[in-house]
């Protein structure tokens, strides 16, 4: 049963106060995209064990959706890090460095 | 026998009695017993059967480690099968049955399958029953089915009638174990500020400290509990939870801790149990040790019982398994039973001990009494059918041919201890094999970690590998400074302790004979034979031989037999026992009651029911319900006589003929507003939302981004740049989310803000053709034609409420929906039946709004939709934008298989003999498939008897449906017959829509 | 309106704490840059409060007061029948400043609890840390298996806003949890 920190309101909110949202930083393709696009934004994960960046949101608390740096396999949570952005800020990446030094985007 | 002794039980009050029953028989304890102690002072030593060869059983242990002391307890509403007799305190008027065994206890017919145990090994299952297939559902299963399980099952008609709760806690530190070790953590941490929660399973603080004589701090430990205790309840930082098991450790410092409230208190008004939900910033595991039984043949017979049980029973409730004991050990601790025993007045026949050379401090004190102790030896026989009557004692190396009888009625065994590391390894701390103690402890340097990566439990006193009160005492002091807990060095002084022999198996050189009546597994009937035969058929990993074998697969989860099968494992593997590895402890640590897990969610509470506010009116009318998401809305509301399909019918006939009324105020309603919410309406619809009149209303499609249809509902444009969007009854929380995560998530710098007010208003249909007159009567609003044509709304009072008129028909006739606030909702409503009666007012319900909405061939979400198809295939092409460049779903449905011709599509449906289609009945075509399956070529979607046509009527997905009018098709029955119908457009009434219209 | 009622009418139980529907009450939700001068403005306007901090209450005008519910979302609450009035001149202050000011008054339901400590109730029923919950700070989370929101006003006394629908299914939690004999004496 995780906890995660809403970056939004501030509250240590336990797992049954949240909703999962799958993969974070997702790029939206539409109308005009290939095939190939289409299907990797729509359907392809790479389900890393690991370090993973995924999306939250405080249903049951201030409804905002946040995101989340977290190791899939030991559960520990680098940050928590507003919705509004199209990729991991510094501060997070800096965080997992110093958790996992051999660690890298993509 | 088995007896109450004149002396002893620190634990009991001797001047109470209480009654119970056993099969039936009543007996009598004190106050404080366990039914364990109160059975065994009754000399009931046979206490139920084993699970596979129905073996005689009796008492073992003293906690919750118990194999073998099951029992069904109360009776009726409050029958619970499986019940530890070790861990039950007894009450007054407590009702126990043993389990597994017919016809009775003491003659069981099942005991015939111990005879044939050699034809009932390891693995027999599995090999034998798999021929003929024909066999096992015939034959196999039901015989099978008969002779297992333990307990019987609570009967299907009765109903818990206690109360259960849940109860969240977050402190500094949960400590488990309420012994020496655990008080000294509490003590130390609560000194130190911490919000700290002690919990113990058992009814007593102090653990095996007062009952081993251990002398803490340079008092009685009996009086250093005491004392103890009282300085923590004084510490308002501190809270004390008896009969509160830590059950299970998980992520992120969470953990179960299980509380028995009111099991043994009489006809108490509480909750029976509370589950905690402890959010903890470190588990601390004071969960002590547990004894290892020892493998020698005959080790499974009533009498035999962990050394460390039999002294509890002494000491703490003034009880003696037996008259004259044998003490089996292969450590200096097992010395402590006979020295207590003694001290009862109780005879100890002997002490065997394996070892060679013992003369350490506790075997020289029972020397000293004259008892013999026979080192080097080994037990090789036990007599005896349902209880010990005595034990063959011969040399434990090497077979010389002598042995020798001893005649005696309890046999108290030790094999060493174990830590218990179960809550340690819950989420993912490891272990060390510790070679001097022959154990598994836990490496402080590998602890489960928490959400910052650290360690989380730390596991102190016996847990830690502490295994004697000196060693436990000084892990604790170590590890709390460990969390920068300050912590004071306490003494403990006892007897010291020579190293045991790791001996697992007695005799050494014992054949296949005997090894096969050593057990290992005492509920799940596993012995060491089995465990040797699943490595000899290759079974190297401890995992795959623990599920062969069943062994440590019973309730008890093997807290007796896992290191035990472990080392024989490891001995037929000719491996090291770290080598083999351990299984996976998983919570919860003992069985938890289902009642405690469920907490408040039964009854009434069982999920919320959503109610609208018209709510109680409908029940009192008596209005047959039906669940529509959490929501309960009436499907009909029958009256004297009527059955729900008359009901129906009749509502649908007063609706269509005059006016009918119909409480919608489930049906989701979002504001979306913001100069931006066009262009978001624009992307959220498939429709062209953005150039919608303010004042009017579309009927819009939401699809996801696979393209497939999500929701639908009327929008209403209230202003320039705010809409109402209304959607399905069990849709607006998932709409509502869908939108804001959009919001949030992608179009973060749209200025668009939603508001989900779906129960803000509380939402009325009047429908039919007296629906105008209606509204007129109540007056206060130009509710005409040309003032409010269809798909219009308008804002203003009705009849003295304030109100939003919505010109919209899911019925094809004319009708409005009024919005009123919900708290006028009611009031409303009784308004519309007082002043509707001259039209004959009648209230619907959802059956009726679907028959009549599918009558005009209107498609209802989760009907016609199940998540994979388009509004393309519904024939809603009308609604898509072909303007528009994007909107969610686009480009999802531009894909091959979604834009082609060649798919299932929306076709009504009318048997030729007029009856209904089969709910979910297909369309049947030419042919199998692959799998020999008869082809199909769609499916019954919606089906209805429609009292308007006095027919069957019906839509469904039918591929290349509408290039088909006319074609007759066949729907198959459940019985393998089918129905023949004919394709036609699925607007069955009023295609013109000249009645919704006037 | 005089017709207007409550979802249960001001129903009440005693056991270990007194639990009591707190009948009609006034709420408005009004979602904004909450930086904006015009949003202080017109909330000091319609309430006559100051805009709370983060999680926090303010009061205004008698028994109205505004709560913090999000970085863009105030909850004002006024007496039942003024909740339009409040919107309307929320909505008159803020002018063509973009925000969304709606009357949820009918969307809710409220109680009150009164305990020697009400949080041998609330603790029952919600996952949040309520150890170290600060008074009047609203804190949004679940009461069982519905979204709640509570604040504290005392160790003693306690107010829940749940939604109208589910309003009985809340109350009966609430004295669920309540009842005599449930005394954890944790807190």
């Amino acid at each position: 049963m995780l906890t995660l920190t809403c970056p939004v309101c501030g509250v240590d909110a336990c797992e049954t106060e949240l909703a999962a949202g799958g993969e974070a930083h997702l790029k939206r393709y539409g109308p005009g995209s290939t095939d190939e696009q289409f299907e990797d934004y729509l359907f392809m994960r790479p389900n890393v064990k690991g370090v993973h960046f995924e999306r939250w949101r405080h249903a049951m608390g201030c409804g905002k959706w946040f995101l989340a740096a977290r190791d899939t396999a030991t559960l520990e949570v680098f940050g928590t890090y507003a919705a509004q952005t199209t990729e991991p800020p510094a501060e997070i990446i800096n965080a997992i460095k110093a958790k996992r030094p051999d660690w890298s985007l993509t | 026998m088995s007896t109450r002794l004149e002396t002893h039980g620190r634990l009991i009050d001797r001047s109470t009695s209480v009654k119970f029953t056993f099969n039936g028989k009543w007996m009598p304890g004190h106050a404080g017993d366990t039914l364990a102690s109160a059975l065994l002072a009754n000399d009931q030593m046979l206490v139920g059967r084993s699970f596979k060869y129905h073996r005689p059983r009796g008492i073992v242990a003293s906690g919750g480690e118990e194999p073998n002391a099951l029992v069904n307890l109360g009776r009726g509403n409050r029958h619970e099968p499986n019940q530890r007799v070790t861990t039950t305190e007894l009450v007054e008027q407590m009702h126990a049955t043993s389990q597994n065994h017919w016809p009775s206890l003491e003659f069981d017919v099942g005991a015939v399958n111990s005879m044939v145990s050699r034809f009932l090994p390891a693995g027999f299952y599995y090999k034998t029953f798999m021929f003929p297939r024909a066999f096992w559902k015939h034959v196999f299963e039901p015989v099978i089915r008969q002779s297992a399980g333990l307990g019987a099952a609570p009967h299907p008609e009765t109903r818990d009638p206690d109360r259960y709760e849940h109860f969240y806690a977050h402190v500094d530190l949960v400590i488990a174990g309420g012994g020496m070790a655990g008080l000294m953590a509490a003590l130390a941490a609560g000194k130190a500020g911490k919000r700290v929660l002690l919990v113990e399973q058992s009814a007593h603080w102090g653990g095996r400290a007062p009952v081993d004589g251990d002398v803490i701090d340079g008092l009685p430990a009996e009086d250093w509990v005491k004392n103890t205790v009282e300085a923590l309840e004084k510490m308002e930082n501190v809270t004390l939870r008896l009969r509160t098991q830590l059950s299970g450790v998980y992520d992120h410092g969470y953990a179960l801790a299980y509380e028995r409230v009111s099991d043994h208190l009489d006809d108490a008004d509480a909750p029976r149990h509370r589950l905690w939900r402890i959010r903890a910033g470190q588990i601390v595991a004071a969960t002590g040790g547990i004894e290892r039984p020892l493998s020698f043949p005959g080790n499974d017979k009533p009498g035999v019982m962990l050394a460390s049980a039999v002294r509890d029973y002494i000491v703490n409730y003034g009880v003696t398994p037996g008259d004259r004991i044998v003490v089996v050990t292969n450590n200096d601790d097992g010395y402590r039973t006979a020295l207590t025993a003694r001290a009862a007045g109780v005879e100890v026949a002997c002490v065997v001990d394996p070892r060679t050379e013992v003369d350490g401090e506790l075997p020289q004190q029972v020397r000293a009494l004259g008892v013999p102790v026979k080192t080097g030896s080994a037990i090789s026989k036990v007599k005896g059918l349902k209880r010990v009557v005595s034990v063959r004692v011969q040399p434990f190396a090497e077979d010389d041919g002598s042995y020798e009888e001893i005649a005696c009625d309890a046999v108290a065994m030790s094999g060493g201890w174990s830590p218990v590391v179960h809550l340690w390894s819950h989420c993912g701390g490891k272990l060390n094999w510790d070679e001097a103690q022959a154990c598994f402890s836990p490496d402080p340097e590998r602890p489960p970690t928490n959400q910052n990566g650290e360690g989380f439990v730390t596991c102190i006193g016996t847990a830690a590998g502490g295994l004697t009160g000196a060693e436990a005492a000084k892990t604790v002091a170590d590890r709390m400074r460990g969390l920068d807990i300050a912590a004071d060095d306490i003494a403990v002084e006892n007897a010291s302790e020579t190293p045991l022999a790791p001996v697992w198996v007695m005799p050494a050189y014992a054949g296949a004979k005997k090894r096969a009546k050593m057990w290992l597994d005492f509920q799940n009937d596993v012995k060491v034979s089995d465990v040797m035969l699943a490595a000899q058929e290759g079974y190297e990993s401890v995992e795959h031989t623990k599920r062969y074998t069943t062994l440590g697969m019973a309730t008890d989860q093997g807290k007796l037999s896992n290191i035990n099968g472990l080392a024989v494992l490891a001995e037929a593997l000719d491996k090291g026992i770290p080598q083999v590895g351990t299984t996976t402890f998983r919570p919860p640590y003992t069985p938890i009651s289902m009642g405690a897990i469920a907490g408040e969610a039964k009854g009434d509470l069982f999920q919320p029911l959503r109610r609208t506010p018209i709510h109680d009116w409908h029940e009192e009318q008596g209005a047959y319900m039906e669940p529509v998401g959490h929501w309960r809305r009436p499907y009909c509301f029958p009256r004297d006589g009527e059955s729900h399909e008359d009901a129906v019918n009749r509502e649908i006939d007063a609706t269509r003929r005059s006016l009918g009324l119909l409480d919608a105020s489930t049906l989701g309603k979002i504001i979306v507003k913001g100069p931006d919410a066009p262009k978001f309406m624009d992307m959220l619809y498939t429709n062209m939302m953005s150039t919608l009149k303010p004042g009017k209303c579309r009927y819009g499609l939401m699809c996801n981004e696979n393209g497939f249809l999500m929701d639908d509902g009327v929008v209403v444009r209230l202003d320039e740049d705010t809409f109402l969007c209304h959607t399905t009854s069990g849709g607006a929380d998932h709409v509502h989310a869908h939108m804001e995560d959009w919001l949030q998530c992608e179009w973060w710098d749209w200025q668009v803000y939603t508001a989900n007010v779906t129960e803000q208003w509380a939402q009325i249909a009047v429908v039919g053709p007296n629906a105008r007159k209606l509204l007129e009567k109540l007056g206060g609003m130009d509710v005409s034609k040309d003032a409010l044509p269809f798909m219009q709304m308008a804002e203003g009072t009705l009849g003295g409420f304030d109100a939003r008129v919505f010109r919209i028909s899911f019925s094809g006739e004319l009708s409005y929906e009024i919005a009123v606030p919900a708290s006028q909702g009611r009031a409303f409503w009784d308004a519309l039946h007082e002043a509707g009666a001259e039209w004959n007012a009648t209230p619907y319900g959802t059956e009726a709004l679907h028959v009549m909405r599918a009558e005009k061939g209107f498609i209802m979400i989760g009907d016609e939709t199940d998540g994979t198809v388009i509004p393309q295939d519904l024939g809603l092409n009308w609604a898509i934008s072909k303007k528009k460049e994007d909107f969610l779903g686009k480009r999802g449905q531009e894909r091959t298989f979604l834009a082609s011709e060649d798919r299932w599509q929306l076709v009504g449906l009318e048997t030729l003999d007029g009856s209904v289609l089969p709910d979910g009945s297909y369309c049947v075509a030419e042919g199998t498939n692959a799998n020999g399956q008869g082809n199909v070529q769609g499916r019954v979607t919606s089906t209805y008897y429609s009292p308007t046509l006095a027919r069957g009527i019906a839509m469904g997905l039918v591929h290349k449906g509408p290039d088909r009018m006319g074609e007759v098709v066949a729907f198959n029955k459940v019985d393998g017959s089918t129905i023949q119908a004919k394709i036609v457009s699925p607007v069955f009434y009023d295609p013109e829509g000249e009645k919704q219209n006037v | 309106m005089s017709n207007a009622v409550s979802a249960l009418q001001g129903v009440s139980e005693t056991g270990f704490a007194h639990i009591k529907e707190m009948g009609l009450a006034g709420m408005v939700t009004l979602k904004a840059d909450l930086g904006a001068a015009a949003t202080k403005k017109a909330v000091k306007a319609a309430v006559g409060a100051d805009l709370p901090e983060p999680r926090g209450m303010s009061s205004g005008k008698k028994e109205d007061g505004v709560a913090w519910m999000a970085p863009d979302e105030l909850l004002l609450f006024c007496d039942h029948a003024r909740a339009d009035e409040v919107v309307a001149t929320l909505t008159k202050e803020m002018g063509s400043s973009h925000h969304l000011a709606v009357n949820v008054s009918d969307a809710r339901a409220v109680f009150t609890i009164e305990a020697r400590d009400v949080r041998e109730v609330l603790s029952k029923l919600t996952p949040a840390d309520l150890s170290n919950l600060p008074l009047r700070e609203m804190r949004r989370s679940r009461l069982a298996q519905v979204p709640a929101a509570f604040w504290m006003n005392g160790n003693n006394h306690a107010t829940v806003i749940c939604f109208r629908s589910v309003a009985q299914y809340v109350y009966d939690l609430l004295c669920m949890a309540s009842k005599e004999g449930g005394e954890v004496g944790y807190h």
